[in-house]
């Protein structure tokens, strides 16, 4: 093993600044096929993603409780719960959109497995600001998913009835957990470039990319 | 003639015209603008809070047959097992005793947390020495009286207390009437939650004493469809979409063997985590990854592509 390759410096540099041009992250040209209605998904996810974040920073200013008794506070709270939804939606979308064009093809499988992460990680995530509404609903799925956690001897580390736990979860550790899933998801997209049309060759899908 | 594309190669075919940055920008003030539309049209639920004094006040009769379970140790929490009492072992999996092996982390001992340590706070010399009374016998004792307390309560339509003719309840009947009247007055609602820290973030104490109760918190549930048995799990308090994400977890609730089953909540889960994992190892099973080549729906996508109108 060379000295570069032992210095840990270089290594990460090379895995990342040096394995992809300023034209693939930030481009100003798309390949040609890059031409469909599914392809606005993926952005959208990404934006209502901001959308989240941006509207539960708005929420953090006043505390979990606020929306209650505030007008202010429930207009904020709506926009973080639609922002949600349409996150999901887009985001459902977008994968089903991947699925049909077998966007894994050409060593992106890492791309489709960081995808699926990211998913998951927002169900956790939506999951915990279910339980810091602080209201009927919080009090019963609370009551409900520590049955499913306990069961998997989950409960005993995550204790949905601990509202401030929840609260720490949903506000830092996971979204920053999805942060980091949907950066290097994107970072992947752009390194590989989008995915290709299907070709008629059954020989190239055949595992030889 | 079709151009062979490999797909694992950079792209070296004609390209077209993109801005990143404006599209982001663009997306961003679209979802922006749906959402506050929506918002400002839908708004969003907020169905308050219930509370242990709400229950209380409310169907005063549960809360005492509730509180008389705890005592006899026949409420759900009272036989839970981990992460909050030794009472079972848990749901399994084959071999696998996830639950039981994860350790009693949150202890709970639903009868002295819920109903004798209150007391024991109340100013009140009735209820003090009727908990007194209960911690100074044995085990075995206590079991009787609040055995055959629950019995007689569940015999009463309604009944919040029974006469002790037989002198056969001991402390109960006072220990539950006062227990009755500390969380009719809010008191036994702040007991609970400041009961570990003066300053609590975490409501497991009265959220578990709320979940066993079988007429109020369950029917409040059942009346905004929550019930698990109503898909509950991806519902929403009103008309308002919830965790619709959650569907698939959600039907397995709803159809055999699950729906009947003790140890849905392991099946389920584990079978979530199975297909999360098959989700994730799509582009390596052999039949799944040729899905998209059998069901032609890239040629939708990519028509513009294949009839090279670019």
């Amino acid at each position: 093993m060379s000295s570069s390759q032992k210095n840990w410096t270089a290594r990460l540099r090379k895995s990342t600044l040096e394995s992809m041009e300023p034209q693939d992250l930030l481009p100003d040209t798309q390949p040609a096929y890059v031409a469909s209605w599914i392809y606005v998904f993926g952005v959208l996810t990404l934006a209502s993603l901001i959308m989240l974040i941006a509207t539960g920073l708005v929420l953090t200013l006043e505390g979990p409780a606020w929306w209650h008794g505030s007008s202010v506070g429930h207009f904020w709270n709506s926009m973080h719960l639609w922002s949600v939804e349409l996150f999901f939606v887009f985001m459902v979308v977008h994968l089903w959109g991947k699925f049909w064009m077998a966007a894994w093809r050409g060593k992106r499988t890492a791309t489709w497995v960081t995808g699926v992460i990211a998913f998951m990680a927002s169900i956790v995530t939506a999951l915990t600001g279910y339980l810091i509404q602080t209201n009927f609903d919080s009090q019963w799925i609370a009551t409900e998913a520590k049955d499913g956690f306990n069961a998997m001897g989950i409960g005993a580390f995550f204790n949905t009835l601990n509202t401030g736990q929840a609260i720490l979860l949903h506000v830092a550790l996971l979204p920053l957990a999805v942060g980091i899933i949907v950066v290097w998801h994107i970072l992947l997209v752009r390194r590989k470039g989008v995915v290709p049309p299907i070709d008629n060759d059954a020989t190239l899908e055949g595992g030889a990319f | 003639m079709v151009m062979k594309v490999d797909p694992s190669k950079k792209w070296t075919g004609p390209v077209r015209s993109y801005d990143i940055i404006k599209e982001g920008v663009i997306a961003v003030v679209v979802v922006g603008l749906l959402a506050a539309g929506l918002s400002l049209f839908f708004s969003s639920p907020d169905e308050p809070a219930v509370t242990l004094k709400s229950w209380a006040m409310t169907n005063p009769a549960d809360f005492a047959q509730t509180a008389t379970g705890e005592l006899a140790g026949t409420t759900t929490s009272a036989g839970y097992g981990a992460p909050y009492n030794h009472a079972a072992k848990g749901p399994t999996l084959g071999p696998l005793k996830l639950q039981d092996w994860a350790g009693v982390r949150i202890p709970v001992d639903p009868a002295k947390s819920f109903v004798v340590e209150p007391l024991l706070m109340m100013n009140n010399v009735d209820a003090t020495s009727s908990a007194e009374s209960w911690k100074a016998a044995t085990p075995d004792q206590q079991n009787k009286w609040a055995t055959a307390y629950a019995d007689a309560l569940g015999k009463v339509d309604g009944a919040t207390s029974i006469p002790d003719t037989k002198n056969e309840f001991g402390p109960v009947p006072t220990m539950v009437s006062s227990l009755l009247v500390m969380a009719k007055s809010g008191a036994l609602d702040g007991a609970l939650t400041t009961s570990d820290t003066p300053l609590p973030t975490n409501f497991t104490k009265p959220l578990l004493f709320l979940a066993d109760s079988e007429g109020y918190f369950g029917d409040l549930a059942s009346k905004q469809h929550l019930g698990g048995d109503q898909w509950g799990v991806m519902n929403e308090t009103g008309s308002w979409p919830g965790q619709s994400w959650l569907w698939l977890f959600s039907l397995w609730y709803q159809i055999e063997p699950f729906k009947s089953s003790g140890n849905a909540d392991t099946l389920v889960m584990t079978l979530m985590g199975l297909l999360t994992l098959c989700l994730a190892l799509f582009p390596v099973f052999p039949f799944i990854r040729k899905i998209p080549y059998l069901i032609p729906i890239h040629r939708l996508i990519w028509k513009k592509w294949y009839a090279r109108k670019l």
